[in-house]
């Protein structure tokens, strides 16, 4: 938990600090970072504390996007580091990237850079013979551990570094075989490596530089009960005001809560509808357009800033609700994307379309805490939740039912909880819809 | 559920006949199936109490167990339910043809594999709990079995383990193979009994669906189809008895536990039958013969290793054997659910109604486009498809199509109710693409986002090289050696 009275950048210092020591100490390092705690500031410094030593290092991420990320902070925080990466044959780089790292496809194509960059699918592919001294694992909490048991015999010690709350990996076909198993393969990477090794040093990033003072306490007490962090920033310190003149409509009152309190809950009359609820979608669309045509500015730390669509995202759980969304018409520039790809991601604004909104059911996919997590997580300012009434009903009518199995170990936060608090604390910002035409 | 399941439940309902989910059969259906129906002792995990086995409608075996706790009556009916099993399952690895493989040395196959049918799921787990407390069983030593008895907790395990392997058929479940072509007007929890499934699909004459599964409901009209017994019966008939049994260990009292168990296993072998009839009407989809062969050659890849005297199935999977297993399931899930999708358009129109796949009629063809100058020039046609679907493809994402096998294409764009895509894989490799393999303007076509992809998942460490991160090496001797001492079994 955080020590108050120290400030926040010497405690996130410490930690850093006492990662970089116990490197060279052990086989492995795991660090558990919350959202937005700087989990790629402490890649990129590891690389560089790593490769001051001169011996070559492979880091791991777990999609191509990851590691084109991770490339330009590289790039641009240690200048003079020879880069490669590796990729499939159909990849083109994007702009971001040219120039800035040696691309190739096999690894002695690459010459001899200090860093070899990859996805950890291609890793699987890449293996010849080469044992590499150090490795950082990327996202680790996302990889699923039968990619590590692929690529782990080409590293002799590694930093493991990823965000315990997110998505778990899954898998199209039942697992039920395995669990229990210390090696089951569906369980996360940091998951399987701890069972086998359970004496190696975990660290926990306790500060979240992106999450603003209304949402940290929150997003810490519903999804990381026992492993708390902070907001790097104080109340008041982040301030969103539009400059646009408001309706009074339902939609600019939720907007309007939001701004002034970091959240709002947008509720439309309970209903069960399908996936693609059109009433909702609508919402979401609607929300979205008003959000910019009302012309925010934000005002933190990093200065005051106009809100353009590029720093507005829109979060759902299914592919055909985004999908659905986008037909409805969101201003251009607005990402929409499920929780699975927002994962990593940072906005000042973000529309989250709720996993329960207008369920008959609540499956063990919408109640995995890790894609409310997701959702929740991503903004810098304020988050919108658009839902259909009804859903604290609808988790009292669906109790977590699953069977217990040995072995198992009990996963911190159960979903059903999660998805409580959260609840509990957006109805305090609720703004009811406008009655339909 | 997807919407259209739900919504032929809800038609189900209404009309009280169950409504057709498929419009051809996904699953393989052998000339010469074996329908199996084990029954358990209740309360006891692995007690069988008695199984009713054949291949011939007209002419069940049944093998009782007449006091399911003793455990030499145990293995000695394990011992003849391997008379019965293992005489089938050889006999189909008798005629083989062998199979040439690029860059692989060929191979013998089976041209016929097993196929035992039980009655459900849990008659499904049941098999695999007898191949358990079986397989590790010795021939010699304390608690000897007959010979025949390891060797039966092999295949039943194989055939437990390749059950969950999806698209195969070599063990049915008749419930799930009905509930895969047939939605009724009940819950997926009332479908697993399958007297009041098939009731749903096929009612006796002049009674509704609905009506026939409120009858199937009746224990005493239909017995449960096992693994587990009716409590009705077990208090009422069979503890008195199997009680009489144990006191005079007669003949006769043996006949009589056989008499009562009969009387539940006879109506349960009809059924059985009955619903093998109802997919035997179905015409088997195009796609059965490939997953049949998969799982004929899986038949004769275990045949040959049992053969070369194999040790048992290890009691868990390792890490090594584990991920690879994830993996095969993994490529075989999504084939399954491709190939379903393109050999019916009923399963189709799941996908469309989700937007992951569209129906529509090309309305502009650039056949031979290209992109690229020189070397780099890759024949890349554009295809513009009108639809009335809901179309949620994002752009970028690869689709494949059910009239044209093989061939990929790449969302360009989508938009009022025009997807324009560019095929990028199977439209030849010359300079201009293979007559008939770019859709003409005019030419109704179908497009998922569903690939029947092959590219096999990267190579894991052997098992002796698991990395620290897993464990390490697996110990050399598995502790599998005490199992003749295992309480339970």
């Amino acid at each position: 938990m955080s020590a108050p009275g120290v400030p926040a950048a010497e405690e996130a210092g410490a930690v850093v600090r006492a990662v970089l020591d116990d490197l060279p100490r052990h086989r492995g390092v795991v660090v558990d970072s919350p959202p937005g705690a700087g989990k790629s500031t402490l890649v990129v410094r590891a690389a560089g504390h790593l490769a001051a030593t001169g011996e070559p290092l492979m880091i791991i991420a777990q999609t191509n996007e990851q590691v084109d990320d991770l490339i330009v902070r590289l790039a641009a925080e240690q200048p003079g580091l020879a880069i490669g990466r590796l990729s499939a044959g159909d990849y083109s780089a994007p702009p971001r990237v040219a120039g800035k790292a040696a691309i190739a496809s096999k690894l002695p194509d690459l010459g001899e850079p200090a860093v070899v960059l990859a996805t950890a699918d291609k890793w699987a592919w890449a293996a010849g013979g080469r044992t590499w001294p150090w490795a950082i694992v990327d996202e680790a909490y996302q990889m699923r551990s039968d990619k590590l048991l692929r690529i782990a015999g080409m590293f002799e010690r590694a930093l493991f570094v990823g965000d315990p709350g997110q998505l778990d990996p899954f898998s199209v076909v039942d697992g039920e075989r395995w669990a229990g198993l210390s090696w089951d393969p569906l369980q996360s990477a940091v998951a399987v490596l701890l069972r086998h090794n359970p004496g190696l040093p975990v660290h926990r990033l306790p500060v979240s530089w992106r999450l603003p003072a209304s949402a940290a306490p929150v997003v810490s007490a519903a999804f990381y009960p026992f492993t708390g962090f902070r907001a790097g920033t104080g109340p008041g310190e982040r301030r969103l005001r539009f400059t646009a003149g408001g309706m009074r409509t339902a939609y600019d009152r939720a907007l309007e809560e939001a701004a002034a309190s970091g959240w709002a809950l947008y509720e439309l009359p309970e209903r069960h509808t399908v996936r693609t609820d059109a009433d909702a979608v609508r919402a979401v669309a609607v929300l979205a357009t008003r959000l910019l045509q009302l012309a925010p500015v934000a005002l933190s730390e990093r200065g005051e800033h106009a809100v353009g669509p590029e720093r507005v995202a829109i979060g759902a759980a299914h592919r055909d609700q985004v999908a659905a969304i986008l037909a409805a018409g969101v201003p251009p520039g607005v990402t929409v994307d499920t929780a699975n790809r927002l994962q990593g991601r940072e906005y000042d604004v973000t529309i989250v379309l709720h996993p329960l909104s207008g369920r008959r059911d609540a499956t063990a996919f919408h109640l995995e805490s890790g894609r409310l997590c997701v959702l929740t997580s991503r903004h810098r300012h304020a988050c919108v939740v658009v839902a259909r009434a009804g859903i604290p009903e609808l988790l009292d009518a669906h109790p977590t039912a699953g069977g217990v199995q040995l072995n198992v170990p009990v996963r911190f936060p159960d979903g059903w909880e999660a998805n409580q608090a959260v609840l509990a604390h957006l109805a305090e910002h609720r703004v009811a819809a406008a009655p339909l035409s | 559920m997807s919407t259209l399941a739900a919504l032929a439940r809800l038609r189900a309902v209404r009309t009280g006949t169950a409504q057709r989910l498929a419009t051809v059969r996904h699953c393989h259906l052998s000339d010469r199936p074996m329908v199996l129906i084990p029954l358990r002792m209740a309360g006891e995990a692995a007690a069988p109490l008695a199984v009713m086995a054949g291949t011939d409608p007209a002419r069940p075996r049944l093998l009782v167990v007449p006091q399911p706790r003793d455990r030499d009556l145990r293995f000695g009916f394990a011992a003849e339910l391997a008379g019965v099993l293992l005489p089938y399952i050889e006999g189909m690895q008798k005629a083989t043809e062998t199979v040439e493989r690029r860059g692989a040395e060929p191979y013998e196959r089976s041209v016929d594999a097993p196929q035992i049918i039980v009655p459900n799921a849990g008659s499904a787990a049941f098999v695999r709990m007898l191949g358990r407390s079986t397989r590790f069983r010795r021939a010699e030593g304390p608690y000897a079995v007959h010979p025949s008895v390891p060797t039966l907790g092999r295949w039943l395990t194989y055939l437990g383990q390749r059950a969950q392997h999806p698209g195969s058929s070599l063990l049915l479940a008749a419930t799930e193979a009905l509930s895969l072509h047939w939605a009724t007007g009940q819950s997926r929890l009332e479908d697993a009994n399958l007297a009041s499934l098939v009731g749903w699909i096929d009612p006796p004459a002049g009674m509704s669906g609905a009506q026939a599964a409120r009858e199937a409901e009746d224990p005493l009209v239909w017995p449960p189809a096992g693994p587990a017994t009716d409590p009705g019966f077990d208090n009422e008939v069979l503890a008195p008895a199997i009680r009489a049994y144990e006191e005079t260990r007669s003949e006769r009292a043996a006949a009589r536990v056989r008499e009562a168990v009969r009387s539940q296993l006879d109506p349960v072998w009809r059924l059985v039958w009955r619903a093998v009839g109802l997919l035997e009407a179905l015409p088997a989809a195009p796609g059965v013969a490939s997953r049949w062969e998969a799982d004929r050659g899986s038949f004769s890849a275990f045949a040959a290793q049992l053969a070369e005297g194999a040790p048992p199935q290890p009691k868990r999977d390792g890490a090594v054997g584990a991920a690879s297993r994830l993996a095969r399931m993994e490529r075989a899930r999504s084939s399954y659910d491709a190939q379903r999708a393109y050999d019916d358009a009923l399963v189709m129109a799941e996908y469309r109604l989700t937007g992951e796949a569209f129906a529509g009629t090309v309305v502009a063809a650039e056949p031979d486009r290209a992109e690229g100058e020189g070397r780099g020039r890759k024949l890349r046609p554009l295809v513009t498809v009108r639809t009335g679907d809901p179309v949620r493809v994002a752009p970028g994402t690869r689709l494949g199509t059910p009239q044209r096998r093989g061939q990929q294409a790449e969302v360009v764009s989508v938009a009022g109710g025009e997807v324009t895509l560019k095929i990028v894989k199977g439209m030849g490799r010359g300079a201009s693409a293979t007559p008939g393999a770019v859709p003409e303007v005019g030419e109704p076509v179908c497009y998922a986002a569903l690939l029947e992809e092959f590219q096999p998942p990267p190579a894991l460490p052997a098992p002796e090289d698991t990395p620290w991160t897993h464990g390490g090496p697996p110990p050399e001797n598995p502790p599998e050696a005490e199992s003749s001492e295992e309480e339970w079994s």
